[in-house]
């Protein structure tokens, strides 16, 4: 019997059987998700490589759409866009400390702020709505020779700006399915590897904000 | 790669650097420096992407093999940008050319 009995090594937490240790699974996980991490800078470089492309042939048109762009809300959204970021990186660190009660409160933090975000980008969206600022055969716009240059700036703005709501909406997804994780005691001092990456997918995000911010809110702001 | 614990200190300075940056880009937005407005924008963009990327994520201590991944997908972002570019903004160049 002495012969055939598997001696298991004492395993460490969260430690699957083909890595070698945490830090080399770790290293894999965080390379994995920077490997999808780029492949989104490439998804969102086509969307800004179109913008440039547009805002290069049209510079008036693309300026002049700036004083229709809600700023204050716009900066507004982009501090409650960084101090989120800053609240996942204290829950990243809460979970690295192994503080239970921490990690769950910068988690819901985290997801309410990116609620108000949506809730203000839902504010906005809906003043171009009122304004007739939506692309398509409802559009309108002010300054007559631009309506149809004016509309691209639009459509660009709706494409980018949705699509960074979509990231946002599958972030408070992701950041609600962290809560219950962490609620169930399913992380410890010893792993914690989704809080980690789900954070740099929101840190992602974040990034592709404080892009958006200024091209497309403040061009032109000084007309 | 045993991580150690970053004080709450580093964290609240790159917050605070962060909102000082995006209260900066709207305040230089309101100035009139012509083609610089862009320029002083996309820097201070860049900035505090850098700055979200070196310290929330945490790039300054990943492996080498992380950063190579990452650096090869900016590099391949510049590509697409910069031979886009090269395209668009000589269009019309020729035009201005009379021996040819």
């Amino acid at each position: 019997m002495a012969d055939s009995e598997v001696i298991l090594a004492p395993q460490e937490a969260g430690l699957q059987h083909h890595f070698d240790d945490s830090a080399q699974q770790l290293e894999s996980s965080t390379l994995g998700m920077w490997v999808f991490l780029v492949t989104e800078v490439m998804f969102f470089g086509g969307m800004f490589g179109a913008y440039t492309v547009y805002r290069n042939m049209y510079p008036e048109a693309f300026a002049s759409t700036s004083q229709f762009m809600n700023v204050t809300i716009g900066a507004i959204n982009t501090s409650v866009l960084i101090f989120s970021s800053f609240t996942m990186v204290l829950a990243v660190r809460s979970a690295q400390l192994g503080q239970k009660k921490a990690l769950i409160a910068f988690l819901v933090l985290t997801l309410i702020l990116g609620c108000v975000f949506l809730s203000l980008k839902y504010v906005e969206y809906h003043e171009k709505w009122v304004d007739h600022h939506i692309p398509g055969p409802g559009f309108q716009y002010a300054d007559s020779r631009y309506t149809h240059q004016a509309q691209i700036l639009f459509y660009l703005y709706f494409a980018m700006t949705g699509m960074h709501a979509i990231h946002m909406i599958v972030g408070a997804g992701l950041l609600t399915t962290l809560i219950v994780m962490a609620a169930r005691n399913r992380f410890s001092s010893r792993w914690y590897t989704p809080v980690e990456m789900i954070g740099l997918y929101w840190h992602f995000v974040d990034i592709v904000w404080i892009f958006l911010f200024p091209l497309l809110y403040l061009i032109g702001h000084t007309k | 790669m045993s991580h150690q614990v970053v004080p709450v200190k580093v964290y609240a300075a790159v917050f605070g650097a962060l909102l000082a940056l995006t209260a900066t880009t709207v305040a230089v937005s309101k100035l009139e420096l012509g083609e610089y407005n862009f320029v002083v924008a996309m820097t201070i963009a860049v900035i505090k992407g850098t700055l979200v990327v070196m310290f929330f994520m945490d790039v300054r201590r990943a492996s080498s093999m992380t950063r190579l991944f990452i650096g090869a997908g900016f590099f391949w972002l510049a590509i697409l940008l910069v031979f886009l570019l090269s395209d668009y903004l000589s269009r019309g160049w020729l035009l201005n050319i009379h021996w040819l």
